[in-house]
């Protein structure tokens, strides 16, 4: 910072005594730095890398609230983070190689929805449509405690402008097309751009 | 001028998301005031308007709700 930029200093008031101008400029400098911290606005990074319907809640759910608290949040998706960008979202919960998820009934009195019935991974990995049923109850629950959905949370990201960016490798990588993806999309980037971007925030958060 | 906000029913984070949204539609000065049910939301609604620099303006427990009063800065 140049010296000219600092505010005018009434000269009458700058001490002369060696001592009190130390004390001065401690006191100086402290209310700088609150004046500048007062002024900045928060910042928050988050790289998605999940594509799972449980995984996509922390990256929405965060930049949202970021965003409703006044800071810059951006969101980069990259591999299987890319899926909660689709048009059409099919995220998918698995019990399977999951062992802290609980496996509960979303429905019927309460010491039954208090129960939990664990399925060993034999089960799970082996009965056809097990996964589509943990997705649907979970899906379920999710809507009877009053959660939002991951779609309803994208849109409220994307209306409070929170910053959606993804990866452009995953694509060719995967053989996606851009057109299966939401428009909002702010920018097709890579690793390089995005680690520019988060290194000034004041959160990075990997999910 | 009263402005009430029904957030009953509703999971972290949408109580506070509702909340900022609806302030966005008021004047600095106007209050609002804000119904929930989920017990997050007492301490989340404090961090929101501490950060924000809305004032809260008083927050009680009324049966099952949570009623919060905020002034908008």
């Amino acid at each position: 910072m140049s010296i000219a930029k600092l505010q005018p200093v009434n000269m009458e008031t700058m001490p002369t005594d060696l001592a009190d101008l130390e004390t001065w400029f401690d006191r100086r400098l402290d209310e700088k730095l609150a004046e500048r911290a007062a002024a900045k606005v928060p910042s928050l990074a988050i790289i998605a890398t999940k594509g799972t319907m449980d995984m996509a809640y922390p990256p929405f759910i965060l930049a949202s609230t970021a965003a409703a608290l006044g800071w810059n949040a951006s969101i980069f998706f990259t591999f299987y983070g890319l899926e909660l960008l689709k048009k059409d979202l099919h995220l998918k919960v698995s019990p399977q190689g999951n062992p802290a998820m609980p496996m509960k009934m979303p429905f019927g009195p309460d010491w039954l929805k208090r129960i939990n019935m664990p399925i060993p991974n034999l089960v799970s990995g082996n009965l056809p449509g097990f996964e589509s049923l943990a997705t649907s109850l979970m899906e379920q629950t999710v809507k009877a405690k009053g959660v939002p959905s991951i779609k309803e949370l994208r849109d409220i990201c994307i209306e409070s402008e929170v910053r959606l960016v993804a990866c452009q490798m995953t694509v060719d990588l995967f053989n996606y097309r851009q057109d299966e993806f939401i428009p909002e999309i702010a920018e097709w980037i890579g690793a390089t751009t995005y680690l520019g971007e988060a290194r000034n925030a004041d959160v990075c958060l990997f999910v | 001028m009263e402005n009430t906000l029904d957030a009953r029913g509703l999971n972290c984070p949408l109580p506070i998301l509702r909340t900022k949204k609806s302030l966005n539609g008021l004047q600095a000065g106007d209050t609002l005031k804000v119904v929930a049910t989920d017990p997050g939301s007492l301490k989340d609604m404090v961090a929101f308007c501490s950060q924000t620099g809305n004032t809260l303006l008083s927050s009680q427990q009324a049966g099952d709700d949570f009623e919060f009063l905020i002034r908008k800065a």
